[in-house]
């Protein structure tokens, strides 16, 4: 018996994730239910429609990759014990930086796209570096100071999309294929999707973190202060200089994210009235994925199919797209409240109480 | 009668048996000791019986009536209250607010602070407290909280009061002034489980103990039947040794040396001021003083922590008054710190992780950007055997081993590293009496092998065995030192009060 707690114990943050994922999808099938619709319907032509088709596959791919680099920023701040929500301002921070490369410099192909996509990931690194700093040399929590930098974010690339990179137009020309992300051989693989490569730059991000986190001194530095900041600095580790750097990090993710957006799936930057989310979405994949790199890939994987499938439930099982982002909401939910816990609990509990019946007869 | 009998207690944690069918019962008017090793189980036992913990199997009774303790307000209401051995006040509210508090009585809808006064002077007046019901907590000495937190426990009617290693911050002085406390109140009719791992207390205070070993009740013996070397062997479950044994110390030449030191405290006061202070190779020094008296400022000033506002520290003859942590470090301080768990460890680390928490830059542990974890694992497997850290295994996360090990993988590491002056704050606090043994050898060793030891502890017996010199520290200054083969705690208590003795003893 105490085998098997330990044992559960010891993969409680895979089962939490689990039973959260299921319990969240029971909650949007009452829900579908009250409102008169068939889930096992919904829920079979969410999947299918996701997942069978060549270019459903390469759609959801399309719709996993920005959520696996927000999610990794995310994930990487938390070990570092910081809590970074401006991941959305430093995404779009990272699709502006993007488009002007992409339209301001000409360079050859293949060229261009690295250096937008690296002037993206720059740029996040710098907005992020923002509240890192002032958290790390005048004590100023870096929520506050990221949320507002959303808002900066947000406006300054209204501001330079109208003022500066069109004369008044509410969205940027097209990139030059130079600096697209999109490869014909990729597309028509997938049946003529918009799948382009940032699903590889995620995935090398992901094993990036894996390595720095765990192989290097600077992960070793980091997990540190994020773990206990007293017995880091103790130990002679910088804590100001980690809390920057990990905030930096976290926004060269972030930066990305908004880059291979760009530069992948749309093409062109514009006026945004209010933020994509795709940031705080970040946020729910990071908390599902335990903030492991493994983690946030197959936390993104199903947010991705939810999404991009949700939307084709739509069409065929006639249930609104808005039944996913409760799903999801309740996912969230389930994960933060931990409520694996006691289900676990209580399910070791019944049966020893039935156990124990049994002996007495 | 029985005031308290818990009969048959097994409390199972995932892994572990905390309370393996304990059986205790406590009679009324009397001073209970329970005693046992850190991770005995006594703490288990007590929460169970506070309400914060269900027991998996077995019965209490108290006043002779079966009952099922749910949670602590139910404790309260069968009256028993525990002094728990971390303050649990809140700062700038009185005494008064802050017993009251959480049971406030209103008089229409107002709270009766004039009421709660006079009862609260009552009950000090009547059980020889002394306290001032209307001074603020953070203006009164840590004894003067202790007793706020037993009037809490009265106020609320607590006949039967749970102390929970109540000496550890006090001075000898104070202990003297709780133990007749705890006279008066048995006096006045209440009942008193003492949690304790100090013998001395047991024998000078209580009327039966009860020895607990991982978890099973040893034996329940009278106080007056029994001595203090039996006492040590049933907690243990084997003989042990009082003294260290030790040379004469051959001191060379000064490897710490401090001078008119000013350093700030946290709240901007000086907490040093113009503190003088020399150890020298070969020898360990103790710094005796009651808590709070500049102990933590100096340590951390000396490792860099703390920004000195004047004077000078030197390590053989080098200035490193303004280092930072890993200069010091470098320059060849160790250092085991008071809080373990606060500094000394991250928890959530493995335990080879944790040895090289200072070192992890250094070569053979790390080339280029990488850590090369299969040199840490081999340098921690060897550490773990030669200081006999009791561990799974190497990749076991620090959090799950016992104080004792824990504290054992720290002394390692600082050890290991061979310094030249090795500053040990509280080194065995809240560990057994077997791992202090091994601690105090391996201080010992270092002292012989002709480095500099600076023991700093709350507790005077361990200064007194250990060192070869004791300063005595009070308000940010030494005050006089003393030699421990000629003084007494009576002494050493004075001076850790304030009083300071002409005569200085010279080393």
């Amino acid at each position: 018996m105490q085998q098997i707690l330990s044992r559960v114990n010891k993969t409680s943050t895979f089962a939490t994730s689990l039973i959260s994922i299921v319990l969240g999808m029971l909650v949007g099938a009452i829900m579908m239910m009250a409102a008169g619709y068939d889930p096992v319907l919904a829920y079979r032509a969410l999947f299918a429609s996701a997942l069978l088709q060549p270019y459903d596959l390469g759609e959801s791919i399309r719709t996993i990759t920005p959520l696996i680099l927000t999610g990794l920023a995310v994930a990487l701040a938390f070990r570092t014990g910081l809590f970074n929500i401006g991941v959305e301002g430093q995404f779009i921070v990272g699709q502006l930086a993007a488009v002007i490369v992409g339209l301001k410099l000409g360079l050859p192909p293949v060229l261009h796209a690295v250096v937008a996509v690296i002037a993206g990931g720059l740029a996040g690194a710098l907005w992020a570096a923002v509240p890192g700093l002032l958290k790390a040399t005048r004590g100023v929590h870096e929520v506050i100071i990221s949320i507002m930098m959303n808002f900066i974010a947000l406006n300054l690339s209204n501001v330079m999309i109208r003022k500066w990179l069109t004369e008044g137009s509410d969205s940027t020309p097209k990139i030059p294929d130079s600096a697209s992300l999109r490869v014909d051989f990729l597309s028509q693989l997938f049946g003529g999707s918009r799948i382009h490569l940032g699903i590889f730059l995620a995935l090398a991000m992901a094993l990036f973190m894996f390595y720095l986190l765990w192989k290097t001194k600077l992960g070793y530095e980091l997990r540190a202060v994020g773990h206990n900041p007293l017995a880091s600095e103790y130990a002679g580790m910088s804590v100001k200089r980690n809390i920057i750097l990990s905030m930096m990090i976290s926004g060269l993710f972030a930066g990305f994210a908004g880059a291979s957006e760009l530069l992948g799936t749309a093409g062109y930057h514009s006026i945004q009235a209010a933020f994509t989310g795709v940031g705080f979405d970040g946020i729910a994949v990071a908390l599902l994925g335990a903030n492991t790199p493994l983690g946030v890939i197959l936390s993104s994987v199903l947010f991705g199919v939810l999404t991009y499938g949700g939307g084709n439930m739509q069409f065929e099982a006639g249930v609104p797209f808005e039944v996913i982002r409760v799903v999801f909401a309740a996912i969230i939910l389930f994960v933060a409240a931990n409520i694996s816990g006691p289900l676990v609990d209580l399910f070791f509990r019944r049966r020893r109480g039935r156990h124990l019946a049994r002996n007495l007869d | 009668m029985n005031v308290v009998e818990m009969r048959g207690i097994t409390k199972r944690f995932p892994g572990i048996v905390a309370n393996d069918n304990i059986h205790l019962t406590v009679k009324q008017g009397e001073i209970h000791a329970l005693l046992g090793e850190n991770g005995a189980g006594k703490s288990t036992l007590m929460n169970i019986l506070f309400g914060l913990y269900q027991p998996d199997e077995g019965e209490i009774f108290i006043k002779e009536k079966p009952v099922t303790i749910t949670g602590p307000t139910m404790a309260n209401k069968l009256g028993i209250g525990m002094v728990h051995q971390h303050f649990m006040l809140v700062q700038p509210f009185t005494v008064t607010e802050n017993i009251i508090l959480g049971d406030e009585r209103s008089k229409r809808g107002m709270i009766d602070y004039k009421k709660a006064e006079r009862q609260i002077q009552e009950l000090s007046d009547r059980y020889g407290l002394r306290v001032d019901p209307t001074a603020k907590i953070s203006e009164i000495s840590v004894g003067m909280q202790q007793r706020v937190e037993i009037l809490k426990t009265l106020y609320r009617g607590a006949d039967t009061l749970i102390f929970d290693e109540p000496t550890a911050v006090l001075t000898p002085q104070e202990i003297d002034e709780l133990i007749e406390i705890m006279r008066n109140l048995v006096k006045e009719g209440k009942t008193i489980i003492f949690i304790t791992h100090k013998l001395k207390e047991i024998m000078a205070a209580c009327d039966r103990v009860t020895v607990i070993r991982r978890g099973k009740v040893i034996q329940t013996l009278n106080v007056s039947e029994t001595n203090e070397k039996q006492l040590a062997a049933l907690m243990v479950g084997r003989e042990v040794s009082f003294t260290v044994n030790k040379k004469e110390a051959t001191p060379g030449e000064p490897v710490l040396t401090v001078k008119n030191l000013v350093v700030e405290g946290n709240r901007g006061i000086e907490a040093l001021k113009g503190l003088d202070l020399e150890v020298r190779a070969g020898e360990i020094v103790g710094l005796a003083g009651v808590d709070g008296n500049g102990q933590t400022e100096l340590i951390e000033a000396i490792t860099g922590l703390r920004p000195v506002k004047s004077g000078m520290i030197q390590l053989k003859n080098r200035d490193i008054t303004h280092f930072k942590p890993r200069k010091v470090t470098e320059a060849g301080v160790g250092h085991i710190p008071e809080d373990r768990h606060k500094r000394g460890l991250v928890l959530d680390f493995t335990v080879s992780e944790n040895m090289v928490l200072q070192s992890y830059y250094q070569p053979p542990f790390s080339k280029g950007w990488a850590i090369q974890f299969a040199e840490v694992d081999q340098y921690a497997k060897r550490l773990i055997e030669e200081f006999d850290v009791r561990t799974p295994d190497e990749h076991t996360p620090i959090r799950a081993l016992s104080g004792g090990n824990q504290q054992k993988a720290i002394i390692a590491r600082e050890v290991d590293r061979d310094p030249d002056l090795l500053i040990a704050a509280q080194p065995t606090r809240g560990l057994d009496v077997g791992a202090i043994e091994f601690i105090h050898r391996r201080l010992v060793e270092q002292r012989d092998k002709g480095k500099a030891v600076l023991l700093v502890s709350l507790e005077l017996d361990e200064i007194m065995k250990l060192s070869d010199r004791v300063a005595v520290i009070n308000g940010g200054r030494i005050v006089g030192w003393v030699d421990p083969q000629k003084t007494t705690e009576e002494e050493l208590g004075l001076l850790m009060a304030g009083r300071v003795i002409q005569e200085e003893v010279s080393g």
